[in-house]
């Protein structure tokens, strides 16, 4: 199951596509994007280097355990909704803070984007817990 | 369009309904599959088809000036999607098993619960 | 108390995400669940003294108004869904303790079961169909792996005839929601109501209504979908089993009356008249397929179709009776059946079989436990003066008032061999002599039983104290009948105050 045109590739591809994961998840509130397509991304990634070297392989990349990811994934998504509260406003409001890097330039943060990392990282172990166990079925 | 898109969906749901009543468990998937894609088209044509530009205003703008196009029937479906696509894993999951276990993949084999 | 619609939802996703981070540890995890399921169940109880005089909870989650966002709605009706839920959570999380076996646990029960009831949950305070669609989905999702916990042939067969006719009730609920959002442009429940009394379209709702109807219906076992229910809960784990015929098939009886009193309430002659002949049928095939079985868990489950049936007569009937006799039916079957499976789970922790023709002689060897099972199924089969009686009382009384008398015929029948069944199993399992001596499986110190018996007893006393206490029981279901038959309440409580 393992090719020398596939490896090869897979090892110029990979770091390629979890950069580009990253960058889904971070312009996702704007414009197309989001923790869902981006996991999904980083996924197909890991899931690729499963297929090209083995899963022993990918899990050892991946360092984490799929379930403790998607464990940590809910928990932040569940804390970005806390925060509102302090306020007194509905649970899951969206709240953005300014923050200013030089004068000119402002970065706003938000709840919204808290909550899409718990999603990105949901979407990545859930996915790669299936792939794992489905390849490990061999 | 309407039209179309709703035969497309009759030969999604025919099909879908189809394959479930196969006896393997293959095509029953396939045609849980179908079945889904069949509602999400549904909802989609539902909704309304017309070509409009995104339903955001744009700075000082109080009203639309075009008529935009309706996003909620897309979150629906986004929705939907990503459901069918969790409980689609596990049934293939679980299928994989049964095939192991009982070492039959017939459906009309496994009837030692129908009484 | 801006918080509180929401918490029945965040403290079981809580707590599955702490035991999810324990997954090694089961002492830990079953602690974990217990208090989890105890907190939900103060969550509930505060809901319920909330909206005990008829106030409507509503929230708005993430602060986006009424028709545009997700709303949560608590009424009177769904605040007693959610106590008693999470009240068989906490139960069955107990029992599960004392009964699962480790592989069961290490594969996540408790996680899976916490999941599980922040689906349950969720339904019960879903304001819109859509969010009800997705909690649906979570909780299905959810008890798809706990039917399939421990990978057993029989119980791999149910689960694929669970998950495929329960997707295809889902498929039939999203295309509903489809048409649904085509034709009123909304799928807040409230705005529906308003939407659909207002007129129009009158073919097209009734053609909607159907495949709502089918939709839940499937998932609450009604006549003639309910074939699925025989094959595939017996099989798993008795705690699982326990908590699926406690909740499950009930979210969707629950959904069936919500939608149908809320929404669907303009064409009562015809679709009320549906639901009315399918509950009748549903009652007799249960009891009539319940009697014929041997084996404990088979026929407790096969009952369950014909309780359904129950629940649908008040919901067919459509009277302000009726749907008290309902949701006093509802609460009573929850707390029953589900204590009636976990006492046929201690039946097969001592002796290993749930078979009839096997077992014998059970009242001389553990009086305790045959007198917590007799209160229990003379409750169900709906004897005076347990909580069974005063429930089906009120439901005949909503038929003879009605003059639905072949109804109130049937229902009388069927209550007649629930009984015969119910008095099988007592006199096979507990009264006469066993075939062949049975000896316990491994002895079990007596603290140790009666800890273990304890949750049972707790629930024998709740349906007994229901049918002590069937006052201020009957009150309540009859105020939150109310506010089902006055949908006004409801749609002023989500869309005016907001």
């Amino acid at each position: 199951m393992t090719s020398l045109i596939l490896r090869t590739a897979t090892r110029y591809m990979f770091p390629p596509l979890l950069v580009f994961s990253i960058y889904l998840l971070l312009r996702g509130h704007h414009l197309p994007g989001g923790g869902f397509v981006g996991g999904l991304t980083a996924g197909s990634a890991f899931a690729l280097y499963a297929l090209s070297f083995s899963v022993a392989a990918a899990r050892k990349l991946l360092r984490i355990d799929p379930f403790d990811m998607i464990a940590t994934g809910l928990f932040i998504a569940l804390i970005s909704g806390l925060p509102p509260l302090l306020s007194g406003e509905a649970f899951l409001t969206g709240i953005w803070w300014e923050i200013p890097i030089r004068p000119s330039v402002t970065v706003s943060l938000g709840t919204p984007i808290i909550f899409d990392i718990g999603v990105y990282l949901v979407v990545l172990g859930v996915l790669l817990s299936l792939v794992f166990l489905l390849a490990e079925e061999e | 369009m309407e039209v179309a898109l709703a035969i497309v969906i009759g030969v999604l749901y025919a099909g879908g309904l189809y394959l479930m009543m196969r006896r393997n468990l293959i095509q029953l998937i396939i045609g849980l599959g179908l079945l889904s894609h069949g509602a999400n088209l549904l909802i989609f044509t539902a909704g309304g088809l017309r070509k409009g530009g995104a339903p955001i205003l744009a700075e000082g703008e109080k009203a639309f000036s075009a008529l935009p196009a309706d996003p909620l029937p897309q979150a629906l479906i986004l929705t939907a999607i990503v459901i069918s696509f969790a409980v689609t894993a596990f049934a293939l999951v679980l299928f994989l098993r049964t095939y192991q276990t009982l070492g039959t993949d017939d459906v009309d084999a496994m009837k030692e619960t129908d009484t | 108390m801006i918080l509180l619609p929401v918490l029945p939802i965040i403290i079981p996703l809580a707590g599955a995400i702490i035991c999810m981070f324990f997954r090694k540890n089961r002492r830990i995890q079953q602690t974990l669940a217990v208090l989890f399921s105890v907190g939900m169940l103060a969550a509930a109880l505060s809901l319920l003294m909330h909206v005990r005089g008829g106030d409507i909870a509503v929230m708005n989650v993430g602060s986006w108004p009424a028709p545009f966002g997700i709303t949560l709605v608590v009424d009177m009706f769904s605040a007693v869904m959610l106590t008693l839920g999470s009240l068989m959570a906490v139960v069955v999380s107990l029992y599960a303790g004392f009964d699962l076996a480790r592989g069961h646990i290490r594969f996540g029960f408790y996680p899976l079961l916490l999941i599980m009831m922040m689906g349950v949950n969720g339904a019960f305070v879903a304001g819109d169909l859509f969010n009800l669609y997705v909690w649906f989905e979570v909780l299905l999702t959810a008890s798809f792996i706990l039917l399939a916990l421990g990978g057993e042939a029989p119980q791999l067969e149910g689960s694929i005839k669970y998950v495929t006719l329960n997707l295809l009730s889902s498929a039939l609920f999203l295309a509903g929601i489809g048409i649904l959002y085509g034709m009123a442009g909304t799928l807040n429940m409230a705005q529906l109501a308003q939407t659909v009394q207002e007129g129009g379209h009158s073919g097209l709702v009734t053609m909607v209504a159907i495949m709502f109807l089918l939709g839940f219906g499937i998932k609450a076992g009604l006549f003639p979908l309910y074939f699925w229910l025989p094959a595939s809960y017996p099989p798993p784990p008795l705690a699982v089993t326990a908590l699926f015929s406690g909740l499950l098939t009930k979210v969707g009886a629950y959904s069936l009356i919500r939608v149908f009193t809320l929404i669907f309430s303009t064409d009562p002659d015809f679709l009320h008249s549906l639901i009315l002949i399918g509950a009748g049928l549903t009652m007799i095939s249960g009891v009539l397929a319940a009697s014929s079985h041997y084996e404990i868990r088979k026929i407790l489950a096969v009952h369950i179709v014909s309780q359904i049936g129950y629940v649908m007569m008040g919901l067919g009937l459509f009277s302000h009776l009726s749907l008290t006799g309902s949701i006093f039916y509802l609460a009573h079957i929850i707390v029953v059946k589900t204590n009636l499976f976990l006492l046929a789970g201690a039946v097969h922790r001592l002796k290993g079989t749930y078979d009839l023709h096997k077992l014998g002689g059970l009242y001389k060897e553990r009086p305790g436990l045959s007198i917590l099972f007799l209160i229990s199924a003379m409750s169900l089969a709906g004897l005076p003066p347990l909580s069974g009686f005063f429930a089906k009382f009120t439901l005949i009384m909503a038929g003879v008032q009605q003059e639905a008398w072949l109804m109130v015929v049937v229902a009388l029948a069927v209550s007649l061999l629930t009984l015969f069944s119910m008095t099988k199993i007592w006199a096979y399992a507990f009264w006469k002599p066993a075939p062949t001596p049975l000896p316990d499986l491994q002895p079990i110190r007596p603290v140790a039983w009666i800890a273990f018996l304890l949750p049972m007893a707790g629930l024998t006393a709740l349906s007994l104290g229901m049918g002590i206490f069937a006052g201020p029981v009957f009150r309540y279901a009859q105020a939150a009948a109310g506010q089902l038959m006055n949908p006004a309440g409801y749609i002023q409580a989500v869309l005016g105050g907001g």
